[in-house]
């Protein structure tokens, strides 16, 4: 069997052994197990194309597998990774690992929570190895539906209303893409020939102008919205309130750059001249995301919405790199998928375990924290430097990369779009250090929190896990960039064929 | 060639200092965090002065070289332009060196006494590493990221150290203005490395700051909105240098930084963080000068400006910290005006010598100065002016140190201040006439504003103390002791055989002159102090009184933190950000549900089809068969 189908295949044992033990202890400890796993796994196959790539293999995907599922359509199971995707399942597997052991104490139907999540981590990991756009959507929407069950059942709040909410605009979404992914297929065979959902296959054909400039918009507003592109945004901060700690951490972390790396594998990659052609639309939708995001940030007083629209801003600077289409800012995008991922992972992890202690996320009801649980605090306010930028973590270096290539372009237009965007930085500073002076520091505005305890064993293991790799990347960025970059070059090199 | 392979050393033991304190410190006690802080930084002191030493004086040399013992590949961003983090020792980098370990060094002794018995002493220790190692890597960076890098890391280690007491609500202010403030400067710096690493496709000081380099040729003719775009790009960088050094108009931060313990402030005022963005501009002083001379004389008068602003300022403020940082500010602003006078080559790089000269003397007495108020405070546990009085009696060794700084802040000979101030205004007068003039006048404002607290503060009315006051113990005097001897000596260090724009030593000719008229005014600003607070009296509050509203608007300081507060609170927080929470709310959300309500609305009409009803089901088929049929007979029959 192909060594990328275990991505698939250790989660659904996983289920499958959750199925047959019972009770919150056996669960989480076979969960644990797995995506233990599944992380070992991950690390493998990053080590493996390292080193492949280190001997001077030059092919675009390795551990190719194909198997044609669905003949009749031309539908296969075909599997490959590059840089890019190794790199987005060692995020996935490390934000799922860690998400685990955040729902450590999940009381309510264990059982059917860890199935669920995993499930959902399976539908993750199989997009992200999937080579086949049919395929790939087949996962990309196994991920997106157990989102609403286990918003609608763990969830906390309006938790009915912020899951049929997220869920139907998420679904909307996916309508569009449908008809975006058949205009691929069946531009495919411009000679004759068989229709095809490959990717690779599809990248070698030149579909019409005319199409793509009909089908682009709908690909990638279609995986826009579940990259919170603005104004089809308004599903996460809901969404991400009403959702468990682990379901927020996946989806902020990964999820919503399931539809950034969709917009960067599908739209921009297999219609580059109508990306080229209608990207100003696009730089403007996203600059106002990052700009109107972090304005958004300031004033809420719940954590998760403050976390909601951190992440809409983040992720608006992925779509924003990826418009700008050089080697530079799609290495940044990358980097500040795999870098959002774990910052914001680890912020709804703590806001998690700081909500299961205060049963409150109100900022105006907290304060002096830091003092009573001070391993949280800390990896709190870490945390927050890393989300402002600092030297040292991860989202320093992948806004500096995607600041540097954007200013690539040399006209007025993208200059400005990329100082603006750019400003958000201080934004960010501000609504960030709002947020740790009111309800970290300060006098203690509430005797009862007096009480606390501090971060348990598995609380400190999911935190120090992002964390490791929050600074690892921070401090030694160097092989991942070029990693990433490796794997661009030949992306770079058939968009420049069509870019003037 | 000597190995200089061991001052990457420098700044790295206090960074593993920091990261060994950083995660155990607190299951120690927490004495081991601060000796270990201690005794890592006396390395890096000693390895410094090694440093210095073999840099400077080992060998004569025609012209200084710059020397890159190490340098490492950090990130690469295109095929061409790449990012190191490395080492890089020139004069003014050697001279750095000295200074921060130096300032440190003593703050680190003089917090064993000071902060002992804190809360979070431990953390205080481990921030203290961080800090100094932020500030060393700044100086000695490689190149203009690098030092960007080191200017963010520097800022966080301000707010981390600033907002030491955390849960003061006064200190939280200040934590976030410090940090706030200076990372908008740091976007201006920002804006300026991308545009000029863009057109130059280098960060690195060595080919930015070559005289006659051809890599400027690609930005050459740009401009935008009349200027050109290179001095866009080297006025945004001193934009950030600004933030750090609280130039004006970001010295807002500067004044409130003081909520830290107080050798905090001697730290950050002293050695670094404030002098980063004089350090800075000295760095890429050639760039300036023969790319950009509107930016440099721009960079003169912002320094003059603000050394005339903040020393104005001075004289009205009784909270004896807040009074030292304004005179930090003034300080800043002579050395700006040094580097911005300055020219290149000989004796024409007077002015960026003297600057460099001031911020190593001010350095030493501006510490003390600190160092001494904090003994003061700590013996009177008050801040204020109001609270002291005739304190000689009971701190004879502050008193003493602290006279000596004063006199060196006051230019009076042979202070070390009096050596670098003199060859400012030497450099000033012989360039720019008005920059010149104010810092004449400022300079006896100096002396006035440091000699009323001097003497409001150790002379004065006697007062009762509930406590009597007693002097600091060891081993915060010794600091203070060793503070005070290099602020009177300092000044005898020929530092025009060691710092020059061009790396190569120069004579100097003393003038008489201008010598004797800069001490005069020093002279003249102590004795207005001397009578107005030698004895008490009631001739300030007079002189107050008929002010009236120009001692007011001097007094706070003229108004520009509540300016400021406008444009965040009323302007960014309740138009910009409110509306924005609002619109996303109603209009963006609404707009969705509304599309959500509406396919509720049409599904609700749907199902009333499905009412159960037979004759209603009958009658719907039989009327939508007669339409098929209809329709079906209208295409084909027709």
């Amino acid at each position: 069997m192909n060594i990328l189908s275990l991505f698939v295949v250790v989660p659904v044992l996983t289920v499958i052994a959750i199925l047959f033990t019972g009770g919150l202890k056996g669960t989480r400890i076979v969960a644990a197990i797995g995506m233990g796993v599944q992380l070992l796994l991950a690390a493998w196959l990053m080590y493996y194309y390292l080193s492949l790539k280190g001997t001077g293999d030059l092919h675009e995907m390795i551990l190719v597998s194909d198997y044609n599922w669905f003949p009749t359509l031309n539908i296969h199971y075909t599997v490959g990774v590059d840089g890019i995707s190794a790199s987005l399942i060692a995020l996935t597997a490390m934000v799922i690992f860690a998400g685990v052991f955040a729902s450590w104490g999940m009381e309510y139907l264990p059982r059917e929570f860890f199935i669920t999540l995993i499930l959902l981590a399976t539908g993750v990991f199989g997009f992200f190895i999937s080579l086949d756009l049919f395929t790939l959507f087949l996962f990309y929407e196994l991920a997106v539906i157990p989102m609403y069950l286990l918003i609608g059942i763990w969830g906390s709040g309006p938790k009915e209303m912020a899951a049929m909410k997220l869920t139907l605009m998420l679904m909307g979404g996916s309508a569009l893409l449908l008809v975006g992914l058949l205009g691929l297929y069946f531009y495919s065979a411009p000679d004759g020939g068989s229709y095809t959902f490959n990717l690779l296959e599809l990248s070698k054909v030149h579909m019409p102008y005319e199409a793509q400039r009909f089908f682009f918009p709908l690909t990638f507003v279609g995986f826009g919205v579940l990259g919170a592109l603005f104004p089809f945004h308004t599903w996460s901060p809901d969404g991400h309130a009403s959702a468990p700690t682990a379901v927020s951490m996946l989806h902020a972390g990964v999820l919503m750059k399931l539809g950034a790396y969709g917009c960067f594998r599908v739209a921009i990659f297999l219609m580059p001249e109508a990306a080229t052609e209608m990207a100003w639309i696009f730089i403007i939708l996203t600059s106002i995301s990052v700009v109107y995001g972090a304005f958004g940030a300031i004033m809420q007083k719940d954590l998760k919405y403050i976390n909601a629209y951190s992440s809409v801003s983040h992720v608006g600077l992925i779509l924003f790199a990826l418009l700008m289409m050089n080697k530079t800012a799609i290495d940044g995008a990358i980097l500040q998928m795999i870098s959002h991922g774990l910052m914001t992972a680890l912020f709804f992890a703590l806001i998690g375990m700081i909500y299961g202690r205060t049963h409150t996320r109100d900022i105006t009801k907290m304060g002096g924290l830091l003092k009573v649980i001070p391993f949280l605090g800390v990896m709190y306010i870490i945390g927050g430097f890393a989300s402002l930028g600092l030297p040292g973590f991860s989202g320093f270096v992948a806004e500096m990369i995607i600041f540097f290539g954007a200013f690539q372009h040399q006209d007025l237009f993208h200059r400005v779009a990329t100082i603006l965007v750019a400003s958000s930085i201080v934004i960010t500073a501000v609504y960030i250090l709002r947020v740790i002076g009111l309800f970290l520091q300060g006098p203690i505005k509430n005797e009862e929190h007096l009480k606390l305890e501090d971060a348990k064993w598995h609380e400190k293991l999911s935190t120090i896990t992002l964390m490791v790799g929050i600074i690892g990347i921070g401090v030694l960025p160097l092989w991942l960039s070029d990693t990433i970059m490796g794997s661009l070059q030949p992306i770079v090199d058939k968009l420049a064929v069509y870019l003037h | 060639m000597t190995d200089y392979s061991y001052t990457l050393l420098i700044p790295l033991i206090p960074f593993v200092v920091f990261v060994i304190t950083g995660l155990f410190g607190m299951k120690w006690k927490p004495i081991v965090s601060g000796v270990m802080g201690t005794a890592g930084l006396a390395i890096s002191f000693v390895l410094s002065l090694l440093a210095g030493y073999q840099y400077f004086f080992a060998s004569a040399v025609e012209s200084y070289p710059t020397i890159i013992p190490f340098n490492w590949l950090w990130l690469s961003l295109t095929d061409t332009l790449q990012i190191q983090m490395g080492v890089l020792l020139d004069p003014i980098s050697v001279m750095m060196l000295v200074v921060v370990t130096t300032i440190s060094l003593m703050v680190h002794i003089y917090s064993l006494g000071y902060m002992k018995g804190e809360k979070g002493f431990e953390r205080f220790y481990a921030f203290l590493s961080l800090f100094t190692f932020s500030m060393l890597g700044l100086v000695l960076s490689t190149n203009i990221f690098e030092m960007f890098v080191f200017y963010e890391l520097v800022g966080a280690c301000s707010y981390l150290l600033i907002g030491f007491y955390y849960e003061k609500p006064s200190a939280i202010a200040a934590m976030k203005k410090a940090f706030i403030v200076t990372r908008f400067a740091d976007l201006g710096f920002l804006i300026g490395i991308l545009i000029l690493s863009f057109y130059t496709n280098t960060f690195d000081f060595e080919k930015l700051t070559q005289p006659g380099s051809d890599i400027y040729h690609n930005i050459a003719g740009l401009s935008f909105m009349g200027i050109s775009a290179l001095s866009w790009a080297m006025g945004l960088v001193f934009a950030g240098a600004a933030g750090k050094s609280a130039m004006f108009p970001f010295h807002i931060w500067l004044p409130d930084a003081m909520e830290g313990p107080t050798p905090v402030s001697a730290l950050i005022h002293a050695a670094t963080m404030v002098v980063a963005g004089v350090f800075t501009v000295a760095r890429l002083f050639p760039v300036y000068y023969f790319h950009t001379p509107d930016v440099l004389i721009f960079i003169g008068y912002v320094g003059g400006f603000t050394s005339l602003f903040a020393a104005v300022i001075a004289i009205t403020q009784y909270d004896i910290k807040r009074i030292l940082a304004y005179s930090t500010l003034s300080q800043i602003g002579y050395m700006m005006v040094g580097l911005g006078v300055s020219g290149y080559g000989g004796e024409a790089g007077l002015g960026y010598m003297a600057g460099m000269f001031h911020l190593f003397t001010h350095a030493m007495f501006k510490a003390l100065l600190f160092l001494t108020a904090g003994a003061i405070i700590h013996a009177v546990h008050s801040n204020y002016m109001q609270d002291m009085g005739g304190l000689r009696k009971y701190l004879p060794i502050t008193h003493i140190t602290f006279l000596a700084a004063a006199l060196a802040i006051s230019g009076i000979p042979p202070f070390a201040g009096f050596f670098s101030k003199d060859e400012i205004l030497a450099a000033a007068y012989h360039s720019n006439k008005l920059l010149f003039y104010t810092e004449y006048i400022t300079a006896g404002i100096t002396s006035f504003y440091i000699f009323r607290l001097y003497f409001g503060v150790f002379w004065g009315k006697n007062r009762k103390y509930e406590h009597k006051p007693h002097e600091a113990p060891l081993n915060m005097t010794i600091p203070l002791i060793f503070l005070a001897l290099a602020s009177t000596f300092v000044g005898f260090i020929p530092f025009h055989n060691l710092i020059s724009p061009d790396l190569k030593p120069f004579a100097t000719e003393s003038e008489p002159v201008l010598i004797t008229a800069s001490v005069l005014i020093g002279l003249l600003g102590i004795a207005g102090a001397w009578v107005l607070y030698k004895k008490e009296n009631d001739m300030p509050e007079k002189i107050a009184n008929w002010l009236g509203g120009l001692y007011t608007t001097t007094y706070h300081k003229f108004y520009i933190d509540e300016i400021y507060m406008f444009i965040t609170k009323k302007i960014l927080f309740n138009l910009v950000a409110r509306p924005i929470a609002w619109f996303d709310r109603h209009i963006v959300d609404g707009t969705m549900m509304g599309i959500g309500a509406m396919t509720v609305a049409v599904s609700d009409k749907i199902k009333r089809f499905q009412s159960g009803e037979m004759q209603q089901y009958a009658f719907v088929y039989v009327a939508g068969a007669i339409l098929f049929v209809l329709t079906f007979l209208y295409y084909f029959a027709g």
